[in-house]
């Protein structure tokens, strides 16, 4: 330990190190939205590189990061010691890095597909779904509940924004808290006859929940429109001001003296969900270092323990239904805004499955494994679009592989919520 | 010495088995007290009783007060016999959350204090001031009890990938750090090591002697029940055999009978 902790490098050379990771990942990144450029060409959609403005992407990067870097250490060391956990492990600074990169890349995406409508739709699909994914994880990656009727809390949700906004003229930030509580409220509705099961019971009787919401929306037809769905509803605007080509009042074009472009709006709502991905992203990550998350964990690892340490297990898993089912609530009032018509079509097993696959597939309780899960069960299927026949053979075989590869997920490993001994803890 | 628990009557019955058959018995207040009998006698369902993990068929569990006033613990239910009467237990095929580290476990044991200081996670959510000393009081806690424990260079190595006698002592740490008044261990020693034994009885006297703790637990190795304990109580087929001090319990002829009775047959046998 000791010989260890005196061969430890140098702040020096650890700031090298993770600068140098931040590069790569952000070269990487930067590959495609840099490095290549589509130009047209006679008709014709040509691909031409950039190296010089990448290589400037690069060094930009490296430096700003040690900048950062000095500037964060800097911070840390005036607060307690157990806070300087910067430098734990090289496995810690390859997540925040490898989290550093897919926040910029997701902020700086439209800047260079902002007028491809498909990409940035896929990429509202992807933040949707990682939104998703990261409300569950709560539930299953970190409380261990095995919950197979999730998409139920998501379909409370956009109903909710739907009905108040068609019927009652909520709008979208108005309805959003409401969607939120009604889901969470759902949630402990659910938690409280199921607080006894575990495992296989409990993910049939949380399936049949989810099927029970889906076929009441069906079949309760003066209430939500059964089959036919709920259509005309409000999108969200720029803070009052409509994505419209003309309005009453002034539209967010005429306002910000741009040329009219449909794009404007699906920006907007890509960056919304963005928002409110890292919102939740926030709210997960700071639960889970409080008595909250830790004992959510506790409970997954140990329920008995738990109990005779005086832990109330009932508030436990109620406080992990109600918080995920509180996300994707949220996320249904997005869903609902942004595709303008709902119907129960949107909200079957098929979605609580893929929304667990995510979560599994992540490495459960791992927010950095959750988007790239999404990513590749989103991103996945669109490639592949053109081996129509054989699209869902690739995804069945990719899932297979990736389970059968990393059984634990694709990042299993779990970060500690606090350490006693930072600098120990890089020891072998 | 006054009692700290009276156990009165108690009966445990399992469908047709009746595994407690009205037991009473005494834990006095600060000392040791070792229970201990063959496989089976019942000494878990005992435990499982008075933590509340089983609610008994009959009988009382009373537990003294300092200020003299009684209550009775078959009343109370699960988590709230750590919470309330602070008796915390530790288990015979050993409980940690084996994918958190250490000092994660032993925070989880003082989720009480720390969910009351977060407010309910609103605070913590905050991060004010009065959360962030709640938790380093916490961490300093749980740093003691591993200093005092030996466990200092494990705190941040997940529980599950500690050898089996580390994992006992984290248990007993976790269970210290629930600010028991009570801690019941049930089969502290098994599977320890010579080393590691000799290791378990100092710190048992130190937690009757410096923490001022009432202890309360299960064993098989006689070298440990013999070397700690002030008082043993012997149960067969759920009932008391014989109680008293070491010594004496161990020239009891009823428990030479029961408790090596299977090796007296072997020799009537052979
Ligand atoms: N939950 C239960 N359901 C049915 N029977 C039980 C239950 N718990 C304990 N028993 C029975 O009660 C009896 C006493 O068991 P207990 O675990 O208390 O024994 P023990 O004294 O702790 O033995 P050991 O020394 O082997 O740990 C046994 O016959 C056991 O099978
Ligand atoms: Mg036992």
């Amino acid at each position: 330990m000791t010989a260890a902790a005196l061969a430890a490098p140098s702040p020096l050379a650890l700031r090298l190190r993770d600068a140098l990771a931040v590069t790569l990942l952000g070269g990487l990144l930067a590959l495609p939205f840099i490095g290549l450029v589509t130009v047209e060409e006679g008709g014709a959609l040509a691909v031409r590189t950039r190296w010089s403005a990448w290589a400037m992407t690069l060094a930009a990067i490296f430096f700003g990061r040690l900048a950062l870097r000095a500037a964060l250490d800097a911070w840390h060391t005036r607060r307690p010691a157990r806070k300087r956990a910067a430098f734990s492990s090289t496995d810690a600074v390859l997540r925040r890095a490898a989290g550093t990169s897919l926040l910029a890349a997701a902020l700086l995406l439209p800047v260079f597909f902002g007028d491809n409508r498909y990409v940035i739709d896929t990429a509202t699909t992807l933040g949707i779904y990682v939104m998703l994914g990261w409300g569950l994880n709560v539930v299953v990656g970190l409380a261990g509940l095995l919950d197979l009727g999730y998409v139920a809390f998501y379909a409370v949700g956009a109903y909710t924004y739907a009905l108040l906004s068609t019927q009652f003229g909520w709008s979208f930030w108005e309805a959003l808290p409401a969607a939120g509580a009604l889901a969470a409220l759902f949630g402990i509705l659910l938690g409280y006859p199921v607080l006894r099961l575990r495992g296989d019971y409990l993910a049939i009787v949380t399936l049949g929940f989810g099927e029970i919401i889906r076929v009441v929306l069906l079949n309760w037809t003066s209430f939500s429109g059964g089959p036919n769905g709920i259509g005309g509803i409000p999108r969200p605007s720029f803070f009052g001001l409509p994505f419209a080509r003309s309005a009453e009042g002034q539209t967010f074009h005429e306002f910000f003296g741009l040329e009219f472009s449909p794009m404007h709006r699906l920006i907007f709502l890509y960056y919304l969900i963005v928002t409110l991905a890292l919102l939740t992203h926030a709210l997960v990550s700071r639960l889970r270092v409080l008595p909250t998350g830790r004992a959510w964990e506790a409970l997954r690892e140990d329920e008995i323990a738990c109990k005779s340490l005086g832990i109330n297990t009932t508030t436990v898993k109620l406080s992990a239904f109600a918080t995920g089912a509180m996300l994707a609530g949220f996320a249904g009032v997005f869903f609902a805004a942004r595709q303008g018509f709902i119907s129960p079509e949107s909200f079957t097993f098929a979605e609580s499955a893929t929304i667990l696959a995510i979560v599994v597939l992540g490495g459960m309780g791992s927010q950095l494994g959750v988007v790239l899960a999404a990513a590749v069960l989103v991103v996945l299927p669109e490639v592949g679009r053109q081996f129509a026949d054989y699209r869902m053979l690739v995804f069945g075989a990719a899932m297979v592989t990736i389970m059968a590869v990393r059984p634990m997920g694709l990042l299993a490993r779990r970060e500690p919520t606090v350490r006693l001994n930072p600098a120990r803890s890089s020891a072998p | 010495m006054t009692p700290l628990v009276t156990v009165d009557h108690l009966v445990m019955r399992f469908g047709g088995i009746t595994a407690i058959d009205g037991l009473s018995l005494q834990v006095p207040r600060g000392a040791i007290t070792a229970i201990i009998g063959p496989n089976g006698a019942g000494k878990t369902t005992l435990f499982n009783c008075l933590t509340g993990f089983y609610r008994p068929s009959a009988g009382r569990i009373l537990l003294h007060e300092d200020d003299g006033s009684e209550r009775d613990l078959t009343r109370l239910k699960g988590h709230r016999i750590a919470r309330e009467a602070r008796i915390v237990r530790t288990f015979q095929n050993i409980r940690l959350f084996g994918g958190m580290t250490v000092l994660e476990n032993l925070l989880v044991a003082q989720h009480q204090a720390l969910t009351r200081a977060s407010r309910f996670a609103l605070a913590g959510l905050l991060h004010t001031p009065g959360y962030r000393r709640a938790e380093r009081e916490a961490i300093e806690l749980a740093r003691r009890w591993l200093a005092e424990l030996g466990l200092t260079a494990f705190a941040d190595t997940p529980a599950g990938a500690l050898p089996y006698g580390t994992q006992r002592r984290v248990e007993i740490a976790r269970a210290l750090c629930a600010r028991p008044r009570l801690l019941c261990l049930d089969e502290p020693a098994a599977g320890l090591n010579p080393r590691e034994s000799a290791e378990l009885k100092a710190l048992l006297t130190a937690l009757r002697d410096a923490h001022g703790l009432t202890l309360l637990f299960i064993e098989h190795d006689m070298s440990v029940v013999m070397n700690v304990s002030d008082h043993v109580v012997v149960m067969n087929f759920g009932r008391k055999i014989a109680e008293g001090p070491p010594e004496a319990v161990r020239r009891d002829p009823e428990v030479i009978r029961a408790y090596l009775g299977e090796e007296d047959e072997e020799a009537a046998d052979a």
